[in-house]
């Protein structure tokens, strides 16, 4: 991977792309930027934010010269440099109604702004990616784990990219002209990223499902809100299950009951190991959920 | 003490000076738009500069202060009544029980500070009083006021005293039609030559949907960015990138039609190239700019945008110390 190109945001951003192209490796040696550099604690620096194959941070330029920051920055990129990545995080595995009626109505709403007006999103996502019908989509979309490689646009909204070859990465454009709705926890798809909306919303994302899981509450009132009212950070690790209309109308009750709950396990995620076997690393990150 | 909403206006929200260090997971900084005007509110009432106050959009909201209180208006060019009698801007005054606040309309500028001694007394979330709107959270309710509202004041640090005003040379105008200064960078080397030219050259409008997120400007000649195979994971339009995050002040121009500047409500990141950056002592301009003013981009380097910016702060030096205590 050639260097990475640092351009200023004015006088308070330095944005530095890492790659042009998204991969698993330029999102790690952004996280690993980053993770140095909030360890560093530079007096002067008020956001730091890894996202997808590039990061973004901000400063106050009376506390840290612009070319001082800058320097530091390509010091610490030069320090990380090409190590082998082993990053120890957390995989959780999230219900998904696949194919519901609510994003199924809301995409029926805006058909004039699809490429493809007489199917729906996920009929569409299913058949440009070669899928021969969408229960293989879905096998595909909930069968490997996905990582989070940035969290934003809005509060807590997490972007996801599937951990498997490029050759299995599935793609598809987002919305001709972006819709200004979307339900509330969505899973979206564009480009080759997933977004769980979520809060309700505009959004130009190909809409694949629903999951009953709220993933940022200002209130904090399940759990797993207890420490924070987000609960995604990038570097985490999403394993969808494809669930029945029971099994997500249990789930959103229990949500409503105050007692749905998401259980995130430890784990150490290894680079060199997925591209030694990608297929059969994807399927021991997920036996993880199941070992306990 | 309490401040009962009558009518909220249009957009009526409390803010203070922001929320930093969230933007990573897609919290934006928040805060008042314009921040000299918060600070100037603030200062005249013998607040910290920082605290909370409301911040009202275009159509300024109808209050009625329940208990005795010393209050200023800063920001936009809209003249304060009680019970119909005019007030000074940018000058405290005093209100009695039931003393209703209205406003004329905002002739320059677009957002109007309501300061009041001992500041808008919300729940601190992550460390600060402000809406951020998309996400719901702090602010009054998470939501911006709606009549019958009411609102709770703090406690008076002490000192606040009617009559105590902004220097004229201290005091902003809200032109019709300004400047705004841009440090290119990012993905401006995504435009075509030409685009990078007419730019800078094309005199932009604010769009009615200009708003805390982003200020949207039309009627300039559409941009183009160069033709490429397109990046993996980028999108498929040529003005798209892989999703990255969004400076404030960055511009943004989806489908290379209508530039949006992200101002303090921000969404944190996307995947439409930014071709540069408004820089940091311009901001508040962007803050105060109706529908329909006018604005020309113009292309700065590094230096001139710390020139600025300490100039800006040379600035709220000289506001501290003419409103010190």
């Amino acid at each position: 991977m050639s260097g990475i190109r640092y351009s200023f945001g004015a006088d308070e951003h330095i944005f530095a792309e890492i790659n042009e192209e998204m991969s698993l490796e330029a999102f790690f040696k952004g996280m690993a930027i980053c993770k140095e550099l909030e360890t560093r604690r530079i007096s002067g620096v008020s956001e730091v934010c890894p996202s997808n194959a590039s990061y973004l941070v901000r400063f106050d330029p009376d506390v840290i010269h612009p070319d001082k920051m800058l320097r530091t920055l390509q010091e610490i990129e030069a320090q990380v440099g090409e190590a082998e990545i082993e990053l120890p995080t957390r995989i959780v595995e999230m219900p998904v109604l696949y194919n519901d009626p609510w994003t199924r109505e809301t995409g029926a709403r805006f058909r004039e702004r699809h490429q493809d007006p007489n199917s729906t999103d996920i009929e569409y996502a299913a058949r440009i990616n070669g899928y021969k019908s969408v229960d293989d989509f879905i096998a595909a979309h909930s069968g490997a784990p996905w990582f989070v490689t940035m969290v934003g646009f809005v509060a807590g909204l997490p972007w996801l990219y599937q951990i498997v070859e490029r050759s299995k990465q599935i793609e598809v454009p987002k919305y001709l002209r972006p819709r200004t709705d979307t339900p509330k926890l969505t899973i979206g798809h564009g480009g080759c990223f997933i977004a769980i909306y979520s809060v309700r919303g505009a959004g130009g994302y190909q809409m694949l499902g629903i999951t009953p899981a709220p993933i940022y509450d200002p209130q904090q009132r399940l759990s797993y809100f207890k420490d924070f009212l987000a609960v995604f950070q990038p570097g985490d690790i999403v394993k969808f299950r494809s669930v029945s209309r029971e099994e997500y109308d249990r789930d959103v009750e229990a949500v409503a009951a105050g007692t749905f709950n998401l259980t995130f396990r430890p784990v150490t995620f290894s680079l060199k190991s997925f591209h030694a076997d990608p297929g059969g690393y994807s399927r021991h990150l997920a036996e993880v959920l199941n070992d306990h | 003490m309490t401040i009962e909403v009558i009518k909220p206006g249009l957009a009526t929200t409390v803010q203070d000076a922001g929320r930093p260090g969230y933007y990573n997971i897609g919290i934006p900084l928040s805060g008042a738009l314009d921040q000299y005007a918060l600070r100037v509110a603030n200062l005249l009432v013998g607040n910290e500069e920082g605290a909370a106050v409301l911040e009202a959009t275009l159509l300024a909201p109808e209050l009625v202060f329940r208990a005795p209180a010393v209050v200023a208006i800063a920001g936009a060019e809209a003249t304060p009544k009680i019970n119909g009698e005019e007030r000074p801007r940018n000058e405290s005054f005093a209100v009695k029980a039931d003393d209703h606040l209205t406003f004329d309309f905002m002739k320059s500028g677009a957002r109007s500070y309501i300061a009041v001694a001992g500041g808008i007394d919300v729940p601190v979330l992550l460390g600060s009083r402000s809406l951020y709107g998309l996400g719901a959270l702090g602010g009054f309710s998470g939501r911006k006021l709606a009549a019958g509202d009411v609102l709770l004041v703090g406690r008076p640090r002490g000192g606040a005293r009617a009559g105590l005003a902004l220097p004229a040379d201290l005091t902003p105008i809200y032109p019709r039609s300004l400047e705004l200064r841009v440090v290119t960078g990012l993905y401006f080397h995504r435009l075509t030559d030409e685009s990078a030219e007419t730019f800078f050259e094309d005199t932009w409008t604010v769009a009615p949907e200009a708003d805390r997120i982003g200020y949207r400007y039309r009627k300039g000649r559409p941009l183009s960015f160069r033709d490429r195979k397109q990046p993996f994971g980028a999108g498929s339009d040529p003005s798209n990138i892989v999703d990255a995050g969004y400076p404030y002040g960055s511009i943004q121009v989806p489908g290379g039609l209508e530039p949006i500047v992200l101002h303090r409500d921000a969404v944190s990141g996307g995947g439409y190239a930014m071709i540069g950056t408004v820089i940091s002592a311009d901001m508040d301009r962007v803050a105060q700019m109706q529908p329909n003013n006018l604005a020309r981009f113009v292309d700065v380097d590094m230096a001139t945008a710390l020139k600025a910016r300490a100039e800006y702060k040379a600035r709220e030096t000289r506001l501290r110390s003419a409103l010190a205590a």
